[in-house]
């Protein structure tokens, strides 16, 4: 039988390493799942990298795990926003080591990795100082810049909905970064609302499917981030 | 002279999309154009976070705080609206699916070169966001912004000293103080703010420009 539920946050997350990168979901305060970075900080992972849109505002969730010093490396794209402020007393203090890149090749990044592809051509970011150090080619007269894949040891996932088989669907734009972090890391952890009987969620309208998914631990009350 | 609100930049912006046009909306002032769609014609506002048919903001109080746009700014949905994830929506980005990306700029040259994503500042951490995937991507891009920085300093140029986003991409800005097209010849003015004298919008343009014979003050 296949069973992807746990029954605790720490055994969801017993397993995750130092050094390791940590793929956390999420756009503004919109699908991260606070829950799981709360169960992160309290495992003790250290030296991590995480890869993440944003930074977090205030001092919950991503800031929150900024603030412990176990991160090492944040890869981000818009890590400064109205509330960011743990992560630019962390960055300011040289802290905390930044890999800006833009948002649609971080996302494509991880999704090669999920294909097992081993990298992408893309004209974002041609000619300019994000592109310094890349490789880069003509390709039918427009300039493109090799990007190589993001894979994360851990994902860490906010959905609406799953099934024992890991099968998910999301609430809204909270979807964002989620299925395709899911499908990027070795380990993809997801915190889900609601647990639903195999076969509950129509086989059409699965959001990603099972086999992206490790573990799943319920959580029928998630916080909103950016909430104290 | 203040010229025109972020409102009225916003609404004057919304005016020259086409019936049928597929727009992005980056951060700033070209999130309140969701609020303005012309009578008679359906636009499809496009949010990076993985929205298609942004609607107009919810009224105060209300909205859901799992629909936002790239602003973080909570948003509505058209009917028609649909939902995907990040990679989808950055393949609608880059593969040429959008008709036009709209942004805010920090600089913006005479050849339309856009910077928007850093001051070159080592101690102002930069954010880039979507926006080189935008300018990269969208069929085209039209910038929405106030026309100086808070301190007066024009922000259009005849070079950008800031790092650039993406090279000779903008081809129309609406500011608070004019309409303004990036053609090869240069920057034409076709429309100033109510009361507002050419040589006034020069002198807040770190670039020359050259005013359209038909040009008209902005209407709103």
């Amino acid at each position: 039988m296949i069973n992807k539920l746990v029954a605790s946050m720490a055994e969801a997350l017993k397993d995750v390493k130092d050094g390791s990168v940590v793929l956390i979901a999420g756009f503004g305060n919109s699908g991260i799942p606070v829950e799981l970075i709360d169960g992160l900080i309290e495992q003790g992972a250290k030296d991590l990298t995480v890869v993440s849109n944003n930074a977090g505002s205030g001092r919950t969730d991503v800031a929150k795990l900024l603030g412990t010093g176990r991160v090492r490396k944040l890869v981000c794209s818009y890590p400064r926003t109205s509330g960011s402020v743990v992560f630019e007393e962390m960055y300011s203090a040289g802290k905390l080591e930044l890999e800006l890149v833009p948002q649609g090749t971080l996302s494509e990044r991880m999704r090669a990795a999920a294909a097992g592809l081993g990298g992408f051509y893309t004209p974002t970011a041609a000619g300019t100082k994000l592109a310094e150090g890349k490789e880069s080619r003509m390709i039918d007269g427009r300039e493109y810049v090799l990007e190589k894949p993001l894979k994360g040891d851990v994902a860490l996932v906010k959905a609406e909905r799953a099934d024992r088989w890991g099968n998910l669907t999301f609430r809204l734009a909270a979807r964002n970064f989620g299925p395709t972090m899911a499908a990027a890391a070795d380990l993809a952890v997801v915190q889900a609302r609601e647990i639903v009987e195999l076969g509950a969620i129509e086989p059409e309208l699965v959001v990603t499917p099972g086999i992206f998914v490790d573990r799943i631990v319920h959580v029928p009350t998630p916080k909103q981030a950016g909430t104290p | 002279m203040t010229g025109l609100s972020r409102e009225d930049i916003a609404r004057r912006a919304a005016a020259d999309l086409w019936d049928g046009a597929v727009v992005n909306l980056g951060i700033g002032v070209p999130s309140l154009v969701a609020n303005y769609v012309p009578a008679g014609r359906e636009i499809v506002y496009h949010s990076e976070n993985g929205v298609l048919g942004v609607g107009p903001s919810p009224e105060a109080g209300k909205g859901d705080p799992d629909l936002i746009n790239a602003s973080k700014q909570l948003i509505t949905l058209m009917p028609g609206a649909s939902i995907f994830h990040h990679t989808d929506s950055f393949v609608m980005i880059r593969g040429g699916h959008i008709d036009l990306a709209l942004l805010g700029a920090m600089q913006v040259s005479v050849e339309g070169d856009l910077a928007n994503w850093s001051t070159g500042d080592e101690k102002m951490p930069p954010a880039v966001g979507g926006a080189m995937d935008l300018a990269a991507g969208a069929r085209g891009v039209y910038v929405l912004m106030e026309h100086t920085t808070k301190d007066g300093s024009p922000k259009i140029v005849e070079r950008c000293t800031y790092p650039l986003t993406a090279k000779r991409v903008v081809k129309r800005l609406y500011t608070n103080l004019a309409v303004i097209d990036v053609t090869p010849s240069g920057l034409v003015a076709r429309e100033l703010a109510p009361g507002l004298s050419f040589a006034e919008l020069q002198g807040k343009t770190g670039a020359k420009l050259d005013l359209a014979n038909d040009w008209k003050p902005v209407s709103v």
